[in-house]
């Protein structure tokens, strides 16, 4: 039986299929976007290397600096909306006729690919025919804004669908947590004359902390790469008032055709995604005795 | 407050369902929720009989089917060497496909998209079915890991006893008894790729490849100004998703929470 189990040939034969595909086309190119971080090159033609001079240019650039501050702002808005997604999975967990339906309800948007939401966004923030200012319009509001035009404004534009499609996730996250407390546990705490705000704050909450972490991890690092809906609907304008570092690397790479400077762009969202995740991990590792399974 | 979030969620579908019937005359002067006297049914025939719809859909699902039944069989086979078998660097391997999980796909977009060229690559559907393959793995594997744990060793003991191979054991064995879990793994990838835009958009140029993400955004740029047609097209590319919710919602709501609370 053990000798059976160890055989090295079979084990090899299991693994390097999936190992060699994961190696070759995801180790191995990140190595290789570092690397070509240190290069003068326009995609195509022969490269140069210029040592560290597309980092030190990415340090200086105001505009780079800016699409991090972007990608931190998105990062903030989304856990912050984890309470309300919270809040709406502690009711709906509650004994509520039709969770069931409503939670499937919720996750919708989700399962539609980012073009057809960035499409659909698009016509609701329409200045004069979309729906958002049609209803403004009908409340007698006479200046209605030019969402995506306006540089103060787009950025915020963009969040709410990005935070719309994911809604019904972390809600669904939460709610299948919160179904896995023991009932016993709520009971015994009601007996005891727990209200049932204590109950969510010092049992409920404290008991999913874990599965909280994960969404918190999930959030920052979805928002630090996030690109597909932004792309779409801006393509990081007007004038980079909504690129975010994706968008950014993307544009400096495939439209600029600088994908030296692309590649330390990239190199450095694969840096800033490891540490937080590493950070965020490190911070709350106290949590990890309470996370109950 | 839990109706009100779910009526939020669903709005924007509806109103876009609405002005996928109506032309741009009515788009523009009846109330955003009215629906038209006589739909308009024509723009979605338009639509699909003008432009390529109908290959970029086929595309869309021949791309997804491959590159899932390949992601789901090679993370089936990994995760059984991982879980079942002795050998010394596993726990490393498992580490590897495990740090997958958070290496965001632009970090290796460049030199993918070098390599691709390289080989020849580019403009071929290869290119994408393999990317997609590679960077499912991880989540693939971790859905499949907790399942794996969870059967118990007397089966293959019994199975080794009985003179069974180890390929006999996983195939004819294990791989019949893991269905669930490949089922709520294989939900998980077609949502991914059916939905998955920046590979396409920078691997494939030629409308002959195109998925149905990349498709649409091109497409709608032709109708910049006709709404009915927009929303015609828009409405063909989430019907589909949504017919598959309708009748697979349990499965795809335990595959979403399976593949992220397990992290």
């Amino acid at each position: 039986m053990e000798k059976v189990m160890s055989n090295k040939k079979i084990i090899a034969i299991y693994v390097l299929p999936a190992l060699t595909l994961i190696l070759a086309l995801v180790y191995i190119p990140i190595v290789m976007t570092g690397y070509y971080g240190l290069m003068k090159w326009n995609g195509i033609g022969s490269m140069e290397f210029i040592g560290l001079t597309n980092y030190a240019k990415l340090i200086k650039d105001p505009m780079f600096w800016t699409s991090v501050r972007h990608s931190f702002l998105l990062a903030l808005f989304s856990v912050l909306s984890l309470i309300g997604y919270l809040l709406v999975a502690l009711v709906l967990a509650g004994q509520i006729k039709g969770a069931n339906l409503l939670r499937k309800i919720y996750l919708i948007p989700m399962l539609l690919s980012s073009v057809a939401i960035a499409q659909l966004w698009l016509k609701i923030y329409h200045p004069t025919n979309g729906v958002l200012n049609r209803f403004l319009a009908s409340l007698g509001i006479d200046n209605t804004p030019e969402w995506l035009a306006n540089p103060s404004l787009v950025l915020y534009a963009i969040f709410i669908p990005i935070l719309w499609q994911y809604a019904g996730f972390y809600i669904l996250i939460y709610y299948a947590a919160l179904k896995n407390i023991p009932s016993s546990l709520i009971e015994a705490a009601r007996i005891d004359g727990a209200n049932p705000l204590q109950i969510a704050l010092k049992i409920k909450i404290p008991l999913i902390a874990g599965v909280i972490k994960v969404t918190v991890i999930l959030a920052v690092i979805g928002s630090l790469k996030y690109f597909d809906l932004i792309y779409v609907m801006t393509g990081g304008g007007p004038n980079g008032a909504s690129e975010v570092v994706a968008s950014y690397m993307y544009n400096q790479a495939f439209n600029r055709l600088d994908f030296g400077y692309g590649s330390a762009i990239g190199f450095f969202l694969l840096l800033m995604c490891l540490v937080l995740t590493w950070l965020i991990r490190k911070l709350s590792a106290s949590d990890e005795e309470t996370q109950y399974s | 407050m839990l109706v009100f979030v779910a009526v939020v969620q669903v709005l924007p579908l509806v109103w876009l369902f609405f002005f996928s019937l109506k032309n741009n005359q009515e788009v523009f002067h009846l109330p955003p929720f009215a629906l038209p006297e006589d739909p308009k049914w024509e723009n979605y025939v338009k639509v699909w009989t003008e432009g390529n719809i109908g290959v970029y859909f086929f595309n869309s699902v021949w791309i997804t089917v491959v590159s899932v039944v390949l992601t789901v069989f090679l993370a089936s086979l990994a995760t059984f060497a991982i879980t079942r078998m002795k050998w010394k660097l596993k726990k490393p391997v498992l580490g590897l496909f495990m740090v997958g999980l958070m290496i965001p796909v632009h970090s290796a977009l460049i030199p993918l998209f070098s390599l691709f060229l390289k080989i020849n690559l580019i403009n071929h559907p290869l290119s994408i079915i393999l990317t997609y393959t590679a960077f499912n793995l991880p989540l693939t594997i971790m859905i499949l890991l907790g399942f794996y744990y969870t059967i118990p060793r007397e089966l293959e003991e019994a199975a080794i006893m009985d003179g069974c191979s180890v390929h006999g054991l996983f195939f004819r064995i294990i791989l019949p008894i893991t269905t669930p879990a490949m089922a709520t793994a294989a939900i998980v990838n077609m949502i991914f790729n059916w939905n998955e835009f920046v590979f396409v958009n920078t691997f494939i140029s030629s409308d002959e490849y195109k998925t149905l993400t990349v498709g649409i955004q091109n497409f709608v740029g032709q109708y910049t100004t006709d709404w009915g047609a927009i929303g015609a097209t828009l409405v063909i590319s989430i019907l589909p998703i949504l017919i598959a919710y309708l009748i697979l919602s349990d499965r795809i709501v335990e595959g979403i929470t399976a593949g992220s609370v397990k992290g």
